[in-house]
């Protein structure tokens, strides 16, 4: 996935288009991740000047969700499902030579809604149903 | 020639856009739609052609399997190994009744055409002729439930909306279907959008709302995308926007998406979400229904509620209580998961026992070993041993029998699980996803945790269970919302349906 540099006039656009919006908070911090790939420490205190909160108010938002991220990602983004379904078909296993081979980020989710057809795996956003270590492989090339 | 390719996200999990790309690299003549899943998910990509005596069936295809597809003369119905025959006559899905998702897997999903030639609107354009208490009467009547967990009476929810004053009324749709084991949302949004839009229409002009929001879980990227370009259709249409369907009544839908919080599908803490705070829970009450978003009268109903307004509308409450039993009126969306050899959707009456879901449906396990366990309603549902396989699926026979529905997912496992292990994966999810208000749910979870810990490495086993239940206890009388107050729910059905598990002694 590509995404831009941090870039502060970027943002300040980017948060424009939500002026309108009713409880913009999450939705600022979301389109910060999306377009940068993370949310830079600045943007706390961009968005609360923007939208006329408190900066506690939008560090609380930022630091209760697990979507997002306060370091650029520097690898590809594997998610793993450990919930239970995904259990049921080895995903612990799976997680366990998922995070002993490859050097990428490995996190775990809760849940793709593809629990007929586990281990579930997202790589950079592309679903990966009865997942194995080769397809993942593949899914990385 | 039409052939459908389903472009639901679990076909895609399983190849298929490289069998679509696959199909269209071999006869770029071929029209390609993207249906949505049938539900029967253990054959996709289930791959169909339009003939003229009807759709046949093929699965489950690989993009290596679609060169002898064309050998075998497969868009004339040829006979080939993976050939399922007419998908109408393929047993699994032909003895289900469908009714909320009759029409997903059937048609384009994003065809506004097909969802008219389908019975779509139906329900939209009668309840436009009707007065606001007519169809509040009429979804009553009908007998549906919530079908997000709750189960409480979708009619008597909009009543005390239509009833409480306020400037701007909301209807809020929940997708944030977090359960483990469930998918029926996002199958739907991904199958069939326009029905879920159907329901939020006709909720705002019964209740007076003229906002919709549909609050999405980022995990759903998929559903996230269909939907909306479904509303985006619906505005261009007559549809959404100042004047439904040509009429004076005002409707139009948001969609929000989440951020990966669990206890953001507890209705109240959604409110928070979509207010672009914390998700944290509100304590209740005020109900939200007479204050709920942005302190308005708000109606929170799950995907699967509104999705089957539509045909309530169209049909009638009476044809739809004609189906189940007992207070549980009409359909339920059973999503069978884990470790079962023929997972997917089964929509069937409330009432059909879990053996016939199970096995009948399901096919036993995936893995081929004895069936063990079955965890019922996501991760804040019971834990079942075999021996209760013949418990009727409906919100009362499974409170009956200790557990509860939730939101109709299944998860079956083999008898490799260890049900301690299970139990304290209940307390360690709730510890990550609990919102922090209060405390039993806060430290309870993470104590929970430890302990079951102890008795699982053998110390002060008879102590530690006492100690476990009481903690329970506390949970459950003590908890704000369900995160909390459920969360002892598998722990113990775990410990009373599995006690050898809980013994210290390790296997």
């Amino acid at each position: 996935m590509k995404f831009s540099p941090w870039s502060q006039d970027a943002a300040l656009t980017l948060l424009a288009t939500l002026r309108d919006e009713n409880g913009p908070v999450l939705m600022a911090l979301q389109l910060m991740q999306e377009e940068f790939g993370y949310v830079d420490q600045a943007c706390v205190a961009l968005i609360a000047n923007y939208f006329n909160k408190s900066r506690a108010e939008v560090h609380g938002v930022l630091t209760f969700y697990h979507d997002l991220r306060t370091t650029p990602p520097t690898s590809h983004q594997i998610s793993i499902c450990a919930a239970e379904a995904c259990q049921a078909v080895g995903a612990r296993n799976l997680e366990r030579e998922i995070k002993a081979k490859f050097n990428d980020e490995v996190q775990s989710a809760y849940c793709f809604g593809n629990c007929a057809l586990g281990p579930a795996v997202m790589v950079d956003g592309k679903l990966i149903g009865r997942a194995t270590v080769e397809k993942i492989e593949k899914a990385l090339q | 020639m039409r052939v459908f390719v389903p472009g639901d996200s679990a076909a895609i999990s399983v190849g298929a856009d490289e069998v679509a790309t696959a199909i269209a690299q071999l006869d770029s003549t071929v029209e390609i739609i993207r249906n949505g899943s049938r539900g029967a998910l253990w054959l996709e990509t289930l791959v169909e052609v339009q003939t003229p005596s009807g759709r046949i069936a093929f699965g489950p295809v690989t993009p290596a399997d679609v060169q002898s597809l064309f050998d075998a003369d497969f868009l004339n119905g040829g006979a080939h190994p993976l050939s399922l025959g007419k998908t109408e006559e393929i047993e699994w899905l032909s003895s289900q009744e469908r009714v909320t998702f009759a029409r997903v897997g059937i048609i384009d999903p994003l065809s506004l055409e097909d969802y008219r030639a389908h019975g779509g609107l139906i329900g939209l354009r009668k309840a436009l002729k009707l007065s606001h208490e007519v169809i509040i009467n009429e979804v009553t009547e009908s007998g549906l439930r919530g079908r997000g967990g709750a189960g409480f009476p979708a009619g008597i929810k909009w009543r005390t909306v239509a009833q409480s004053f306020g400037e701007q009324k909301y209807i809020c749709c929940n997708a944030d279907e977090g359960d483990s084991g469930t998918f029926a949302d996002r199958m739907l949004i991904e199958g069939d959008p326009f029905t879920l839009i159907e329901g939020m229409t006709i909720a705002g002009i019964a209740v007076g709302a003229t906002k919709g929001i549909v609050y999405i879980r980022s995990e759903y990227p998929y559903a996230i995308a269909t939907l909306r370009k479904a509303i985006e259709i619906a505005r261009t249409s007559d549809w959404l926007g100042s004047r439904v369907l040509g009429t004076t009544h005002a409707f139009d839908i948001e969609v929000r998406v989440g951020a990966g919080s669990y206890v953001c599908g507890e209705e109240t803490a959604m409110l928070e979400s979509i207010e672009g705070k914390r998700g944290v829970v509100r304590a209740k009450p005020p109900l939200p229904a007479v204050e709920g978003l942005f302190g308005q009268p708000t109606v929170i109903n799950n995907v699967l509620t509104l999705s089957t307004v539509p045909m309530i509308m169209a049909e009638g409450a009476t044809a739809y209580k004609s189906r189940g039993v007992g207070r549980s009126l009409g359909t339920q969306i059973f999503q069978l998961a884990g470790n079962i050899a023929r997972g997917g959707i089964v929509e069937r009456s409330f009432g059909i026992s879990l053996n016939e879901l199970v096995n009948t449906y399901g096919g036993g396990t995936l893995s081929g070993r004895p069936f063990r366990a079955v965890q019922i309603g996501g991760p804040l549902g019971a834990y079942f041993s075999s021996a209760q396989i013949e418990t009727a699926m409906d919100y009362e026979s499974l409170i009956a029998a200790g557990g509860m529905l939730g939101h109709g997912g299944v998860v079956v496992f083999d008898d490799t699980v260890d049900l301690a292990q299970q139990a304290k994966f209940a307390m360690e999810f709730c510890a990550i996803e609990s919102c922090g208000k209060c405390t039993p749910c806060r430290i309870g979870s993470t104590r929970g945790a430890e302990t079951i810990d102890l008795i699982i490495k053998g110390v002060r086993v008879d102590e530690n269970k006492k100690l476990l239940l009481d903690l329970c206890e506390v949970m459950t009388d003590g908890s704000l919302c369900a995160m909390g107050g459920l969360t002892p729910l598998p722990v113990k059905s775990a410990m009373i349906n599995f006690p050898t598990d809980f013994d210290g002694v390790r296997k």
